[in-house]
């Protein structure tokens, strides 16, 4: 499954436009604490918060997330997006809380299991 | 040239967190029985304090800078100090415009009271002081200096509410004028695990939450006048002023 498409899946909206489209998902990881996420977070997944912050693209280049994840609404700061536009990491968001869309993703992902 | 003691992190009993015992009174007598020139009332998210606590240390020769410790929308405690009543009024109005208002519950967060010279409570703050602000940390920077604040992320060694708990490592772009330390972490090995840090100031303070922690960490100023200004000079360290850890 790629990023497109759980973007169509779940409705998502894009605030990075084409970037990183065709990369693959192996899973999710929602946690709001970017130190968790350095020590924890495996490569290839999405990676969904409330953290708009900079260092989330840092942390994801770091980790290789799939893509980042918003929530509740939440917009990218503009430094944010204009980092994750030069490292390739596309910036999804839902207007959902984390525990809803984390589900969302579940069921999307290993349903078929 | 001039040395003089301070500790610019203090909590007195208008945070939740802190203890009875830390009045405004109290604070300042145990900062004179410590040697200390300057310090600073550093309440979550507040300033209430800080008048009074002026007023009262100037009585004792000791210089109280207005501040603050604000938490950021990403739970990042950061130390914000301030020259002026002017300047502490519009932050005291900025943090009531931004902070969450979650009722408190002071049987199980805490009180959060107010107190006058004769530590007679003069009002009780009805919101969680625990709540962060709906600003991001590098808004609260621009904020601050816009209000010619001094800007210190604070305690960043440490595993919560801290820059590396909750944001991975110090931002490279936040233009902060130092990071505090806590006296467990050694300035040395910082650096040796984020060499970007190298040539950035440190400070060391207190975080005093009850009465004998107050003057127990400090940081050596060494400047002209006991001012703001010169604070400000020392702690960026030019025209020959400059702070000295322990």
């Amino acid at each position: 499954m790629t990023v497109l498409d759980i973007i169509k899946s779940l409705g998502l909206k894009v605030y990075t436009e084409t970037v990183g489209m065709d990369r693959e998902i192996t899973g999710g990881y929602t946690s709001d604490l970017l130190s968790d996420v350095m020590g924890n977070a495996q490569a290839g997944t999405v990676w969904i918060t409330l953290q708009t912050h900079i260092n989330i693209v840092a942390v994801a280049s770091l980790k290789d997330i799939a893509a980042i994840l918003l929530v509740k609404g939440l917009e990218p700061e503009p430094n944010t997006l204009q980092k994750s536009l030069e490292e390739g990491i596309p910036i999804l968001g839902t207007s959902k809380q984390a525990f809803e869309i984390s589900g969302m993703l579940y069921q999307l992902l290993y349903s078929n299991r | 040239m001039n040395l003089y003691q301070a500790d610019l992190h203090i909590h007195s009993v208008l945070s939740p967190c802190a203890d009875l015992e830390m009045s405004p009174g109290n604070i300042v007598s145990m900062a004179k029985n410590m040697g200390l020139s300057i310090i600073a009332i550093t309440d979550h998210n507040s300033t209430l304090h800080a008048p009074l606590m002026r007023r009262l240390a100037e009585n004792a020769g000791i210089l109280a800078i207005y501040g603050a410790e604000v938490t950021t929308r990403e739970e990042v405690h950061c130390v914000c100090l301030f020259a002026d009543e002017d300047s502490r009024a519009d932050f005291q109005n900025f943090l009531e415009v931004h902070i969450q208002k979650v009722p408190n519950k002071p049987d199980i967060l805490g009180y959060q009271v107010v107190v006058n010279e004769k530590e007679e409570i003069i009002e009780e703050v009805e919101y969680s002081l625990h709540g962060a602000l709906n600003v991001g940390i590098n808004e609260l920077e621009a904020v601050v200096h816009a209000m010619n604040g001094i800007f210190i992320p604070a305690h960043i060694d440490r595993p919560k509410y801290s820059l590396t708990s909750q944001l991975g490592f110090v931002p490279p772009d936040l233009n902060y004028d130092a990071l505090e330390v806590s006296i467990n972490s050694s300035i040395e090995s910082i650096c040796i695990h984020n060499p970007s840090l190298k040539r950035k100031r440190f400070i060391r303070s207190s975080d005093a939450h009850f009465i004998e922690q107050v003057g127990s960490v400090t940081t050596t100023f060494r400047m002209e006048n006991l001012n703001f200004d010169g604070l400000l000079k020392a702690i960026k360290g030019i025209d020959g002023y400059d702070i000295m850890l322990p």
